[in-house]
């Protein structure tokens, strides 16, 4: 009897969420499926894949594009992630505080996020243009000296995409700000009769308070910085002399510029593989750092 | 705690004004690039062409507006985009809500082991999915359409649907439980009760995918071919590729891609602020 009504329940969940499931088997699992048979082919899409086995595999670990493109991504993850992690929060501690007028702050701050990023790689072309652009005119007025070349220069290239990158910090500082406004006040309040510094402070009680939204966070930028494509396509399109090809831009120029499909498809498994194993080193050293208070209180 | 107030006021002045100077100063820099976009767009070239930078244009010249206007069809993009957006934001709101409310509101045995698989379909990268993904639209004819940009909005994506199980969850099952009773259906549940106490949320979700289909330009970059069929997100780029040093031209065409958003922005702040702290809800 039970069963009968369990049978009616399971039949209505899974209509409520077949558009799931079939986007799921379609847009998903299928798709996840065949780009592993694909990885195994030659393919450029007008003539049928011509299975070649782990051909594609071996041709990348000699490709020394392959080699840069990594390089480049790591090189913009290992400054992009911690910088925009404790940028982020900072920014979040500042919107925290309790002054008149912090709606507007917080739209203020808000607002590059939301920016199309199209429109925002242009900004930050004009804006670092090295003849004409505001920040030389800045760093001339300040220092009385010409400023760098900013994504002209090999060297400087990735650090400006990491310094635009820092613009956009509005939609993860709020998600910082809301965690913050969950720390109980309490806990304040008793290292204030402690004497704790606002540092102290900051670093005994705020950090390991939020570490969990961190991890989030440190996560999905692991996640967003090998897919990193769009400002680098638009502002560089991988230069000057490659420095700024990350790899998601080097799988795209393979897969729709080279018509490499087969071995766009292979970089893709890589990418995806060293997602999965980076993101498991992350959980499992995070158990060290990451307090999940809400689960005992 | 109370006595410390009054030994802490004078401190605290000063630190507001402090709190202040600290806040102006930071505005100022993230104000900045929206600042220099929207001044270069309003200079003549004689005045965007000269070092050290002219901060702010002698008088406002809107030729640049014209030319970008002119160069990128901008209406014909505009209305591609909004088309686009629409239908999304259509998709979306539908298929999410029904999808979220089957992982919620209705109790069934292998339910929250599938809803683990929706979580897991996030952290696949777009890259891995892409490339037989465009292969399937290949064969069914629909590049050059906008139909591989909407499509798979229908069919309940994965954080719209996370976004309202979530807000679903918070919505008491007795008042489920009570029209059960009174012989409803799951589906007027779904209709007639949930959908109208979950407006905050679907509004938050109307908004995410509105943004997100605005902005997105690897989509359109591969399956928009013919210059008719760009969103303005491409019509930027195209006018980058075709006119390099038009910098007052690039510079009004993308504050007209980017002031829609903003203005969007403006009405609908609430939304944005209870979406936020919707994405920080706990499972």
């Amino acid at each position: 009897m039970a069963s009968a009504a369990v049978k009616k329940r399971r039949i209505q969940g899974l209509l409520f969420i077949s558009p799931w499931l079939i986007g799921f088997l379609a847009f998903t699992l299928y798709p996840f499926i065949s780009s592993i048979y694909y990885s195994m082919t030659a393919y450029d899409v007008i003539s049928p894949p011509e299975f070649i086995g782990l051909e594609n595999y071996v041709n990348m670990a000699e490709d020394p594009l392959v080699r840069k493109a990594l390089y480049n991504t790591f090189y913009y993850a290992v400054f992009a992630i911690p910088l925009s992690t404790i940028w982020g929060i900072c920014v979040a501690l500042l919107l925290n505080l309790k002054v008149r007028g912090m709606t507007l702050y917080r739209t203020l701050f808000y607002i590059p996020s939301i920016v199309p990023v199209v429109a925002s790689s242009m900004v930050w072309l004009w804006l670092l243009n090295p003849q004409y652009g505001i920040i030389n005119g800045l760093i001339y007025l300040f220092f009385n000296h010409p400023g760098p070349g900013w994504f002209a220069d090999p060297k400087l290239s990735k650090m400006s995409l990491v310094f635009m990158s820092l613009w956009g910090i509005g939609q993860t500082a709020l998600i910082y700000l809301a965690s913050l406004q969950d720390v109980p006040e309490s806990l304040y309040e008793s290292a204030d009769l402690d004497g704790a510094t606002t540092l102290q402070k900051v670093i005994h009680i705020t950090v390991p308070m939020i570490s969990p939204v961190i991890l989030f966070n440190v996560i999905m930028g692991l996640i967003g910085t090998f897919q990193y494509f769009t400002q680098a396509y638009i502002m560089t399109g991988g230069g000057p002399a490659d420095s700024t090809l990350f790899y998601a831009l080097y799988l795209y120029n393979n897969a729709f510029n080279f018509f490499k499909m087969g071995y766009a498809s292979a970089m893709a498994w890589l990418m995806f593989l060293v997602i999965f194993v980076m993101t498991a080193l992350t959980f499992k050293a995070s158990s060290r750092f990451v307090y999940y208070g809400g689960e005992t209180r | 705690m109370s006595e410390g107030v009054k030994v802490m006021h004078h401190q605290k002045t000063t630190s507001r004004v402090l709190n202040h100077l600290v806040l102006i100063f930071f505005a100022a820099l993230f104000a900045l690039p929206l600042f220099w976009l929207i001044s270069t767009s309003l200079k003549p070239n004689t005045e965007i062409f000269v070092f050290p930078p002219k901060w702010i244009p002698s008088q406002v010249f809107w030729g640049h507006y014209k030319t970008a206007i002119q160069f990128i069809p901008f209406f014909r993009y505009l209305s591609n985009t909004i088309l686009i957006c629409a239908s999304s934001v259509l998709g979306s709101v539908i298929s999410a809500s029904l999808v979220a409310y089957g992982f919620s509101r209705i109790a069934w045995p292998e339910r929250d082991a599938i809803f683990v698989v929706v979580i897991a379909t996030m952290m696949i990268p777009f890259a891995v999915t892409m490339i037989p993904m465009f292969v399937v639209f290949n064969k069914l004819r629909w590049i050059n359409t906008f139909k591989p940009l909407v499509a798979p909005t229908y069919f309940g994506p994965a954080f719209y649907v996370f976004l309202l199980r979530q807000f679903f969850m918070t919505i008491p099952l007795e008042l489920s439980d009570a029209a059960r009773i009174d012989g409803a259906s799951e589906f007027f549940i779904y209709r007639a009760i949930v959908l109208p106490l979950a407006r905050p949320a679907l509004a938050v979700v109307a908004l995410f995918q509105f943004i997100g289909s605005w902005n997105d330009f690897l989509g359109p970059l591969i399956y928009l071919r013919s210059t008719e069929k760009y969103t303005l997100a491409l019509g930027l780029q195209q006018f980058r590729s075709a006119l390099l040093t038009e910098w007052g031209g690039l510079m009004a065409a993308s504050t007209l891609v980017t002031l829609p958003i903003v203005i969007l922005f403006f009405f609908t702040q609430r939304t944005f602020i209870q979406g936020i702290s919707l994405t920080g809800i706990k499972g």
